[in-house]
This record gives C-alpha cells, structure tokens and sequence, in this order.
C-alpha cells in the first residue's frame, strides 16, 4: 500500500472544503477524482501533499506520516503537477532537471543528469530536450511537467487535471502516458479528472465526491448510470463499444 | 526506464551550459577591460605606463594618491554596487512575480533618501562651506549614512511585516512598495519645503546617486554585504527556479515558500539599504540588468544569477565612466546617467517582445 488517507478534513473559514475522507491506493493503481467543480478534487491533493493544511486527519505515504516528513522527504515521495502552472524560459531538460530538486544540495550530479534523461527518453521527450518549453505545444508542454514529477521519482503521482486543455490526440496520449508509468514503474496515481469516458478507459479505481465527501469508491462497479446522476446531477446512460464504456448523458 | 545513456544528448546539454558559462567569461572580461579604461579615465591624465606604475606603487606621488584613493575605490564601488543592485532586483522580480519589482520600485530607495533629507535639514548634518563652486556640503556624512540606512530598514521591515502578518501576496507587497514609496517622496517635498535652499542644494546633492563619495572603508563593507549576499541566493538559485514554476509547484518540489520569500526579500532589502545609503539613489540598475540577461541567458537562477551581477557591475562601471568624462573636468551624478540610458534600454528591451518570466 502506498498510500493510506483517513478521516481527511479541511475547510476555509466559511466552509467545509473536503469532510472525513478516507482511502488506500497500491502500486499500480490509477485512483480517477470525479466530481463536479467545486467538489473537493484540487483540495484534496493538495492536502495530501501538504499544501493545504488539513484540520483533521492522516495522510500514511509509503507508511511514513506524512505530516512528520519534512518537504524535501515528503517532495521525493510524492510528484505534484498543478492544474495551472507557469514556468521559467528554459530548456525542457532544465525544466525537468528541476524535479531533481530534493535530491540536489549544491549541483546536480551526474545521477541527477541521467535520470532527467532516462525520464525525457520514455516520454518520448528526448528530441526536443534543448528546446525552450515556452516553443512548445499544449500538450507536449505537459508531458513536460509529468516529466519533472516523475524524475522525482516518487511512489505517488498526483495530477490536478492533467488532459484539460488538450485536444483529442493528447488526451489520450498524456492518460496512456500516466496507465503506462503507473504499471510499469510500480507508482499509483491520484488523478482528478472531468472526462467520465478518459477516466472509465484508463482508471482502474474511482472515487467520486459530491459536496467534499466521498459519495461511491471502488473499480468499474462503482461507475453506474444512478451514481453519476447522483454527483452530477445529469440522467446518463452507459453504452459499450467492444471494451470501451460510454457515458452518453440524456 | 532503461538506464543506458544516450552520449551524444547528454554533450549536447554539456555544451548548452557550457556556451551560458561562456556568456559569463565575456563579461568578466568586458568587466575588466572597462576597469581598465575607467583606470586611465578622468581629469588628471595618466597614461597606461603611469596607471601600472602607480598601482604597483612606483609611480608619482600625485599618480599614487589619484589611482589608490580617488579611482580604485570609485571603480570597485561601482563593481560592488552593480552586482549588489542588480541581484537584489533579479531576486525580487522572481520572488514576488513581478517583473516590475526592483530596489528603487520597492519604496526602499526613497526611503533612504528620506532619511538623508532628514538628516541634512532637519538636524543640519550638511551646511554651506563656502559660496564658491563648492557651495554643497554635507559636514557629517556619517550621521547622513546612518539615518538613510536606518529609514531604509524602516521600509524594509513594513514591507516584510505587510508579507509576513498582513498575508500579502506578491502582487500586493509589490503595490505596497509603491505606496511606501510616495509616502517618503511626500515626506521628502515636506521637509525640503520648509528647508534653507542651502540645506535643500545638499539634501538634493545627496539624493544623486554618486559613486565619488565612497571611502575604502565603505567599499570594504559594501564588499562583505554584497559577497554573502551572492553566497546567500547562489545556495538559493534552484528554490528560485522552483518558485518560477508557481507556489505550489515550489512546495511539492520540496521548498518551504515562505521562508524562501522572505528570506530573498529580506536580503535583497539590505543590500539596496546599504548601497542607497553610501552611494544615493541609482536607479534602473536592479532593473536594466536582469531584464538583459533574462533575455540572453533565459530564466534558469543557475545563470542568471551571476550574469545579472555581472552585467549590472558592467552598467554601472560605464555609466561611472561615461559621468566622469562626459563633461569633464565637471563629473555629473552617475544615477541620472544610469536613468537617462536605462529608462530607453529598458523601452527597448520592451519593445523587442516582453515575456512573462
């Protein structure tokens, strides 16, 4: 188990955010947030990685509280790519050399060097490793950023809207993306997601929130036409096209 | 992921950063060349042959005394003083987002002119030596010093107080400085209003900012500040980095973002505090300087930070230069030289297509 979150709570002044949270995810697992906006997903990664404080509950990364580490421990546990993010005027290898910062005190070491480039190779990154990300496309500027979560090499992706913004082709790409480093590198990810049809063909857990709280957990069972009506408030139906599912709202 | 290595990428990306060390080694030699000629600049004329003599200390008593105590100094101070002007504002612009913020914009600076004002009107620390050409003194340079650090630090600390207790963000502590600052400019144009027009000649004589009034012991101190300072954001550069990527990108990466900020925001203060006190105002350095090199070496701390220093020690050792020969034997004031070149570099570096850093 790399994860283990319980009673997981947090609110703003005014109003409760996230309430009485509570879940496990294992290597290998690709762990889909759904919800509507509002519903809880950002505030909920967040607090597992400590950017949000949480006022109640426990985060178990790898076993280790997650609130005893220090940043720099908990940055080598767990990568974070933000839904919005702006960054330097730097190369891609830059950019990526940057998710060796908890490991690096002074320079990077050659160790550091290699793993960026390991990392740039099985993204498929490697031929535009000296451009200037600011050059780039939507979405090979977000593999751009997976990139630098994953050369923390963390045991925990957690990915704040990753195929937003992008088109069709790199949707898909990025969501293979995340089933393949997650099954082949033994990591688990927590992905908030939008796309119902994205998650129900690349996910293999779900949890759904509605109002902060976890409204169904589980695999394919929890993903029926009642719970999605319940959270998003739309009637849906779900066909199948050979073994893919579709969500067709009414 | 394999772990076999792909040589020819990873020379490829030796060779990038070697070309940006490159771009450094240029401008240390730029830096040196323009000392040299600063050397040999002035109204006293001295050939190259007297200048290494007099350095070396073989040469006349009038070469020896020009060389060690009028222009070394000058010239190290301007050195010293680019450097320490120019990181502060590289390291603001990162810190708080905004590519605007640089010492003078922060209401530092004319906090320290503030207290300089203070100083020489209100409790007549300069007075009038004589009617001559010399009419501007300022009899207690010191007690001048001190005050204008002294205010500086006042400003500093509501700033950092605003950040800190006040939960400012960046955008605000930026807008903040710029209220701080027509604070003191109004305090200034009081005093000055009910000041002697001899006291207000010095008052405004000191505000210029000029790199002739430093002494060897200021250039020390100066020295020292500046030199742990660069020490400071240089351990700094890859939180820095990690800040540019946005707030909690820095903190999922490892940083501890506040004490980041104020750690920079705190250094960067006392820089400037101490450089406006010694030297007066000198503008667009803090500016101008990383502005450049942004463009030139792109936006990684790693670079930039030692390219920004150096380029603001050049800047600032050509502007000297150009103050002291200009209009010679009359030395203009190097601040309204670096704002009458900056303001139109800058406009410049504008209009070739600005880039949210």
């Amino acid at each position: 188990m790399i994860l283990k979150v319980n009673g997981l709570e947090f609110e703003y002044p005014s109003r409760p955010v996230i309430k009485d949270i509570q879940f496990t995810i294992s290597q290998g697992d690709f762990l889909a947030v759904l919800g509507v906006n509002g519903a809880g997903k950002s505030t909920l990664l967040k607090c597992i990685n400590r950017i949000l404080k949480p006022q109640s509950g426990t985060v178990l990364i790898g076993g280790d509280d997650a609130f005893g580490l220090s940043r720099r421990e908990l940055a080598k546990r767990i990568g974070y790519v933000a839904q919005h993010h702006d960054g330097l005027r730097t190369t891609v290898f830059d950019a990526v050399l940057l998710g060796r910062k908890p490991y690096i005190r002074w320079e990077a070491a050659t160790i550091d060097l290699k793993i960026v480039q390991d990392v740039l190779r099985a993204l498929k990154l490697d031929d535009y490793a000296l451009r200037y990300v600011d050059q780039l496309s939507g979405g090979e500027r977000q593999k751009v950023v997976i990139a630098r979560a994953l050369a923390q090499e963390p045991k925990l992706l957690l990915l704040d809207e990753p195929t937003s913004n992008l088109d069709l082709k790199n949707q898909l790409d990025v969501a293979r993306l995340i089933k393949k480093v997650v099954e082949e590198q033994g990591l688990a990810a927590l992905v908030a997601m939008h796309d119902l049809n994205l998650a129900m063909r690349f996910a293999n857990r779900f949890i759904l929130l509605k109002d902060g709280e976890i409204f169904a957990a589980g695999g394919q069972e929890v993903m029926i036409p009642e719970n999605i009506e319940s959270v998003y408030s739309v009637p849906v139906s779900i066909r199948r096209f050979g073994d893919v599912p579709v969500v067709i709202p009414a | 992921m394999s772990l076999t290595n792909t040589p020819q990428q990873m020379d490829a990306y030796q060779k990038y950063t070697a070309r940006k060390g490159l771009v450094i080694l240029v401008l240390v030699l730029l830096i040196f060349l323009a000392a040299l000629i600063a050397l040999n600049a002035g109204s006293i004329k001295l050939n190259p042959y007297q200048v290494i003599k007099a350095m070396m200390g073989q040469g006349a008593d009038v070469a020896e005394i020009v060389i060690w105590q009028i222009r070394l100094p000058r010239i190290l101070a301007a050195i010293v003083a680019g450097v320490g002007l120019s990181v502060a504002g590289c390291v603001m612009q990162n810190n708080l987002r905004n590519p605007l913020a640089s010492p003078s914009t922060l209401g530092i600076s004319n906090a320290a002119a503030f207290g300089a004002n203070l100083a020489i009107i209100v409790f007549g620390a300069g007075t009038i030596r004589s009617t001559g050409a010399d009419a501007v003194n300022i009899n207690n340079p010191y007690f001048v010093t001190l005050f204008a650090f002294a205010w500086s630090m006042v400003a500093t600390v509501v700033i950092l107080l605003l950040a800190r207790t006040g939960g400012f963000s960046p955008e605000a502590i930026v807008l903040s400085g710029v209220a701080l600052s027509s604070l003191f400019s109004a305090g200034t144009i009081l005093i000055q209003y009910f000041a002697q027009d001899v006291q207000v000649a010095a008052a405004v004589f000191w505000t210029f900012g000029d790199l002739g009034r430093i002494a060897w012991s200021e250039v020390i101190i100066l020295t020292c500040i500046v030199g742990l300072a660069m020490v400071y954001f240089l351990l700094r550069r890859w939180d820095y980095n990690a800040l540019a990527s946005g707030e909690e990108t820095a903190k999922s990466l490892g940083v501890n973002v506040e004490r980041v900020r104020m750690g920079g925001m705190l250094v960067s203060s006392l820089i400037t505090a101490v450089a406006v006190s010694f030297l007066g105002i000198i503008g667009f350095i803090g500016l101008v300087a990383p502005h450049m090199m942004r463009r030139v070496m792109g936006g990684d701390h790693r670079h930039l930070i030692p390219a920004s220093a150096l380029m603001g020690a050049l800047l600032l050792l050509i502007s000297d230069t150009l103050a002291r020969t200009l209009v010679a034997p009359v030395v203009l004031p190097v601040g309204a030289i670096t704002s009458f070149f900056g303001a139109p570099l800058f406009l410049y570096l504008l209009a070739r297509g600005y880039r949210k850093q």
